[in-house]
This record gives structure tokens, C-alpha cells and sequence, in this order.
């Protein structure tokens, strides 16, 4: 099922601007572009970890930030689960207690089989009581992935969720972000520099170069 | 002798400790604000919580008397209320926790710029509001500086004199270790006063040791 994802805004950083302007009907969005591009200020502003100067950001009917209707929903009222690159599990928590860290915030009620539903979907079961530094690349991508999840968030953010992963774990966790898509039908914003990522899981690029996008279309453009 | 010893030993020991506990909160605070916050008057607020550091003992006691003293805003406003703090206990904890407060503040404050921001925003976007944040992500990420910013409070509470000696004075009453190894050595009681040397060098290294041990951890 396909959202209506509004990424309209501008967002300055020093002497960089960033400047979108995306109506897109979609599952899974992929930014796409070299690093420097802005792909992970679009994330952060979705987040909310970062205000834009001007613009909105509207995920289906929920309007997180609006210049003009003065909206400036704060980080902990967004319900966007974000995966950084960097992934920040919190070091001082083992895999349960990262995992089950936003449960009791949000207000969803049919969240126990949900959540049982993640840690089926991304084989977490045997992993919840390791500590977070004994885990492998591939493990730590998917605690990140089912502890953004555990919200039942509006959207899911991602930079870059295979980078850093060698080609055979990419290829084995390539197939729990399609089942997220599929499964759970959470809708995603996704950075990556990788064609074929984008191809596997994408329905909508937007590349980006220099603080702008140079195309945005249903598939990768040929460069 | 032993019981006078041991009285002076556990009244600045059990005042140290509470003076210790007295000075976390606002401790805690004023190292979150300054390693996380901007705002207008942050200097002078960093200066504010250091001064007792370099500004001699004696002359941070004379500000105490002031305040607290029974024409002082605070010490008027506790008079009204039926409670005196000059030459009581309460002074002796007032004056451990002021001086012992910028030592907690420093090492907390380093305790907090060392936590990773991302951790922060990342349980932010998981619901968490700011309290929580800080009750779950920033404060126990901080443990060790603030334990060991606590350690070396209370280390400096126990070795309080000039400010102690100005507020709470040399009473029997309100003695602790260092104004009782001053008087004895003014009176001449030299092995009274070899005896709180030595108690007091055992203590504070034990704090001292300890301290390093939980930095080092």
C-alpha cells in the first residue's frame, strides 16, 4: 500500500542548502546520489532531528513540519523510526531492552503481535538477551531495524542500512527489508548509493546531487 | 580521647556524605546545562559554579555568613521558620556542599559531553521525551563522571576547613577533622592532633583510591 509522502522544504546547513520539492505516491522512496548530496539531512529532517528554514513534511495525513501553518512536531511525537548509518544501539542496554526501548511510548494497542511479529520476521528470538557489542555487523542491522520498528512507526527512515555490510550479509539482509515492505507494510525513506539495493526494494528514486534533485522518477535513471 | 576522636571522625564523615547528597542534584543539573545547553549567560554561569575553586575558603565562608546569618536573605527567611544554621550542623553541610560542589560539576560536565548525541536524538525518535532521555539514556551513559565527580566532592567536603570554620566555628559541637586538627595544634594538644592527622590521611586516601578506581573503570 502506497502513502503519500510530501518532502517539500528547504533546509540549510552553513553554506549548503538543501532544497526538495517531492509529491510522491510510494512504498519505498530511495535517495539516492554521492555522499555529500544531503541524503541524510533529508532523513534527519523527517526525523526531526533537524528544522528546515521552510517548507513541509507531510507523511499521508500527518503534517510534521509546516512553515506556514507554523507544525513543528518535536522528535519524540513524530513516530518516524529512524536506522542511522551509524545504527546507535545504546551500548548500555542488551538486545531486549534496546529492542523494547520505544514500546512503552507509543499508543498502539495491537503492538504485542506486532512486535512478536518483528522478532519472527527478523530472527531476533535467540538474540534478545546478548549485550549489544558481542553482535555481528549483520545482527546489529537488524536489532536497529526491530527496535525502529517496535513503535509501529508512520514511516520507516534508513541510511544506508547495507553499507558497511560485506556482499553475503548483504545479500541475507537485503531480504528482511523486503519482508518489512511486504509484510509489514510500513512505508520506508531509504538513503543508498547502491543501484542494485535501490532496483531490489525502491519504488520511487530521487536522486539527489549537490543539495537538489537532478531526477526523480519510478526508476533509476542511466548515468 | 578515642570517644572525642571517633565522635569528630563520623560528624565529618556522615556530614561529607550528606553534603554529598545535598550537592548531586544541583550538581547534576548544572553539568547537564552546561555540556548540553547554549544560551545567554552560560559563561558567567560557568564561572558562577567554579569560583568557590579558586577563591580562597575563608572568603566563600564570610559570603555563607552573610547569607545565612540570621539578618541574611536565606538564613532570615529559615530563622522565621524556627531553624538556625549558623554554628550548627547544617552550616558545616551548607559550606562542605558549596565547596565541594564545582569539583562534582567539572567532572560530571566531562562525564556528559563524552555521551554520544546520537544516542540521545535516536531515543528521541523512539518516543522518549526529554525527562526520560535523561533519566535513561544521558544520565546513565554519564554514570562515571558523575560518580567520580561525586567521589571528589566528597573527598573535598571531608577536607573542608575555611569555609566550615567560618560558618559552623570550632564548637565541640561542630568540629570536624580539619578545624579539630587547627585547635588542638592552637591549644598545643599535639598528639590529639597527630591522631585526627592520621585518621584524616586514612580517609581521604580511601576516598581518593576510590575514586580513581571508579575514573579508571
Amino acid at each position: 500500500m502506497s502513502v503519500a509522502i510530501t518532502l517539500d522544504f528547504v533546509l540549510r546547513q552553513g553554506d549548503f542548502t538543501l532544497e526538495l520539492r517531492e509529491r510522491v505516491d510510494a512504498r519505498v522512496v530511495a535517495l539516492f546520489g554521492p555522499s555529500g548530496s544531503g541524503k541524510t539531512s533529508v532523513l534527519e529532517a523527517i526525523a526531526g532531528l533537524r528544522t528546515p528554514a521552510r517548507g513541509v513534511i507531510r507523511i499521508g495525513p500527518r503534517t510534521l513540519y509546516s512553515s506556514e501553518d507554523r507544525v513543528h512536531v518535536p522528535p519524540h511525537e513524530r513516530n518516524v523510526g529512524y536506522v542511522p548509518q551509524d545504527l546507535a544501539l545504546f551500548p548500555h542496554m542488551n538486545v531486549r531492552r534496546n529492542i523494547l526501548y520505544g514500546v512503552g511510548s507509543s499508543q498502539d494497542d495491537g503492538q504485542a503481535t506486532t512486535l512478536d511479529q518483528i522478532l519472527s520476521l527478523l530472527e531476533l528470538h535467540p538474540l534478545l538477551n546478548r549485550q549489544v557489542g558481542d553482535l555481528s555487523g549483520g545482527e546489529r542491522q537488524r536489532v536497529a531495524l526491530a527496535r525502529a520498528l517496535s513503535t509501529s512507526p508512520l514511516l520507516l527512515v534508513l541510511d544506508e542500512p547495507l553499507t558497511g555490510l560485506d556482499r553475503g550479509l548483504r545479500a541475507r539482509v537485503l531480504p528482511y527489508l523486503e519482508r518489512i515492505r511486504d509484510e509489514l507494510s510500513t512505508p520506508m525513506v531509504y538513503v543508498s548509493h547502491d543501484e542494485s539495493e535501490v532496483r531490489a526494494l525502491a519504488d520511487w528514486v530521487v536522486e539527489l546531487d549537490g543539495g537538489r534533485a537532478s531526477r526523480s522518477g519510478p526508476e533509476l535513471g542511466r548515468s | 580521647m578515642t570517644g572525642v576522636v571517633l565522635e569528630i571522625a563520623w560528624r565529618t564523615v556522615s556530614m561529607a556524605a550528606l553534603a554529598t547528597l545535598v550537592m548531586l542534584p544541583p550538581g547534576i543539573a548544572l553539568a547537564w546545562v552546561l555540556a548540553r545547553r547554549r544560551f545567554p549567560g552560560r559563561a558567567l554561569l560557568e564561572t558562577l559554579v567554579s569560583l568557590p575553586l579558586v577563591m580562597p575558603p575563608v572568603a566563600t565562608g564570610l559570603m555563607l555568613v552573610w547569607l545565612f546569618g540570621r539578618r541574611g536573605p536565606a538564613g532570615g527567611l529559615l530563622a522565621r521558620l524556627g531553624t538556625d544554621v549558623l554554628f550548627t550542623w547544617r552550616a558545616i553541610v551548607i559550606a562542605m556542599a558549596v565547596m565541594g560542589l564545582p569539583l562534582l560539576v567539572r567532572a560530571a560536565r566531562a562525564g556528559f559531553e563524552q555521551v554520544d548525541r546520537r544516542y540521545e536524538e535516536i531515543a528521541a525518535t523512539l518516543g522518549a521525551s526529554p525527562v526520560r532521555v535523561f533519566l535513561t539514556i544521558s544520565l546513565p551513559l554519564a554514570k562515571r563522571g558523575v560518580l567520580a565527580g561525586a567521589l571528589l566532592g566528597f573527598s573535598r567536603a571531608l577536607g573542608e576547613f575555611g569555609a566550615t570554620i567560618m560558618v559552623a566555628g570550632a564548637l565541640p559541637s561542630t568540629r570536624t577533622i580539619a578545624v579539630a586538627i587547627y585547635s588542638y595544634t592552637e591549644t598545643g594538644q599535639d598528639a590529639a592532633a597527630a591522631i585526627m592527622l592520621a585518621v584524616s590521611a586514612s580517609i581521604a586516601f580511601g576516598a581518593l583510591f576510590l575514586s580513581n578506581r571508579v575514573a579508571a573503570t
